[in-house]
């Protein structure tokens, strides 16, 4: 299909690249159809808004930077997007990235993940349970930093 | 806003689903215990907001990203190659 994007204008997409989240993003609840889309500047992906064409957000698979990652949620709100338990192979985790005019200074949110069932196309941005992730964690700085402590 | 007086273990209903008790008060701090069907979500108010707020500001950042690895320490990008 073809869909009008931020980054790259209009684009042919694979059906199976479009994602539903039953509930939104926190802040864009109303908007529930997005594309997953790869980045030209490897490791981040896009995650597109098929519905309002200026809104996209840059995603990153955390383990890049904080391999200790965890997501911490109870297993019933998992269900709401068809997965059993984190362990579900058909689970993806990724992070929200958040870009400032000085690009080393870019952010992940690890407090609220995002995490897609590959299988069922849907997605939903969950609530770390586990306090020790931040809304901002440092990318360069993280991945620079050899010995990070163990959360 | 309906603002109501509790004592410990007194609750609240709201609706028939969800009740809120007040389980432990102690100096500034009060622990409010929560009972509600599993599709109502619970969040403290502060995590909810610093994560639509974070949203918000990511959802601002222009289209020319970074190359990680350019922006990577001297040392790292070596290990990597």
């Amino acid at each position: 299909m073809t869909i009008q994007t931020k980054a790259y204008g209009t684009i042919e997409i694979d059906d199976r690249q479009q994602l539903f989240f039953p509930f939104g993003i926190l802040g864009f609840e109303h908007l529930k159809h997005y594309a997953l889309l790869d980045a030209a500047q490897q490791p981040f992906y896009w995650l597109q808004s098929l519905e309002v064409r200026e809104l996209a957000f840059v995603l990153i698979n955390p383990a890049i930077f904080r391999p200790d990652f965890e997501v911490k949620v109870i297993d019933e709100e998992l269900g709401e997007i068809g997965l059993k338990s984190m362990e579900d192979a058909n689970a993806l985790t990724f992070a929200i990235v958040t870009i400032p005019e000085n690009q080393s200074k870019m952010t992940a949110n690890l407090q609220g993940p995002i995490i897609i069932n590959k299988e069922t196309k849907q997605g939903r941005q969950f609530i770390n349970s586990d306090s020790c992730w931040k809304t901002k964690h440092y990318i360069l700085q993280e991945l620079a930093d050899l010995r990070h402590e163990a959360c | 806003m309906l603002i109501l007086s509790r004592r410990v273990n007194e609750s609240i209903n709201i609706g028939d689903k969800i009740e809120i008790a007040i389980i432990d008060l102690r100096g500034d701090q009060v622990k409010v215990g929560i009972k509600a069907p599993r599709d109502v979500k619970v969040y403290r108010q502060e995590v909810y907001n610093a994560i639509q707020q974070e949203n918000l500001m990511a959802s601002r950042a222009g289209t020319d990203l970074p190359t990680l690895v350019k922006l990577l320490p001297e040392e790292n990008s070596k290990e990597k190659n």
